[in-house]
């Protein structure tokens, strides 16, 4: 049974946007796949994590570097390959073209839901004042400078830069 | 539900205190609301954004998101987060007396 009660108040609720749980939160996501199907989860984290107010760094390393490297970031596959969650035969998903179809109807699945692709998502995300940076030894390993990475890029860190700059902050991996 | 007074108009609003019906809302009202979360003034500039919102939401039934609010209304994102700072998705649907966007982009 519900009850609609209405009640007249002098004193009317008013919500808290600011309350001290966000001020001073930071939020590090470490970018560290390279399919389209792993570069979405960190892409809207952190702009989920923006629109909180939320201070956002995100770190790309290793396969993370497509989603940054200009020549990569629109380009970023999905393979139905080795992933039971495709419910698709084993031997199926290895098939030419399988893994541009699947792609392509991500792309779609994506597009749809009016999340952007992952350049616009990147202008969305440093537009919004999220902080991006590049790892140095992924980096040095498939020699790019910071000119082959998406402007937005902020800088080509260390190991250690990272630790300093996750100080204090919830850190996640994917 | 609830009943207070905004602007001297009586309005229903839920227990966060957004505006539950869409036709209670006016301008009156959006200075007042704005005011409760530290928008001193409504610029002709804020209220073109809320003007949107409240379009959008008649149009479709839902409250736009921020992506949305920039790729279909136009604004650009980093002017909606000086315009209504650090939480702009929640705090324009707020000011302009629809709910909270539920989308996740």
């Amino acid at each position: 049974m519900t009850t609609t009660a209405t009640a007249t108040v002098s004193e009317r609720p008013k919500p808290k946007f600011d309350d001290e749980e966000t001020s001073g939160r930071k939020l590090c996501l470490i970018c560290s796949k390279g399919s389209l199907d792993m570069a979405y989860p960190g892409l809207i984290l952190a702009n989920a994590a923006l629109g909180e107010g939320i201070e956002t760094h995100l770190f790309f390393t290793f396969w993370g570097f497509e989603i940054i490297n200009k020549k990569t970031m629109d380009q970023l596959q999905f393979s139905p390959v080795g992933n039971p969650a495709t419910h698709m035969p084993t031997a199926v998903s290895g098939l030419p073209g399988m893994q541009a179809m699947a792609t392509r109807m991500m792309r779609q699945q994506i597009a749809a839901l009016d999340v952007p692709p992952v350049p616009e998502f990147l202008d969305l995300i440093t537009a919004a004042g999220g902080h991006l940076w590049a790892c140095r030894m992924s980096a040095d390993m498939n020699k790019l400078t910071q000119d082959d990475l998406y402007e937005g890029v902020e800088a080509i860190i260390s190991a250690s830069d990272f630790m300093e700059l996750s100080a204090g902050a919830q850190t996640l991996f994917i | 539900m609830t009943i207070a007074t905004i602007a001297g108009q009586s309005v229903h609003v839920n227990e966060e205190g957004f505006l539950t019906e869409y036709d209670e809302w006016n301008e009156a009202i959006a200075a007042e609301l704005a005011k409760d979360i530290g928008i001193d003034e409504l610029t002709p500039e804020h209220l073109a954004v809320l003007r949107f919102l409240r379009e959008d939401f008649e149009a479709n039934g839902e409250t736009p998101t921020l992506r949305r609010v920039s790729s279909v209304g136009g604004f650009d994102t980093k002017r909606l987060f000086v315009l209504f700072p650090k939480k702009p998705a929640k705090k324009m649907s707020y000011v302009a007396g629809v709910p909270k966007p539920v989308g996740c982009v």
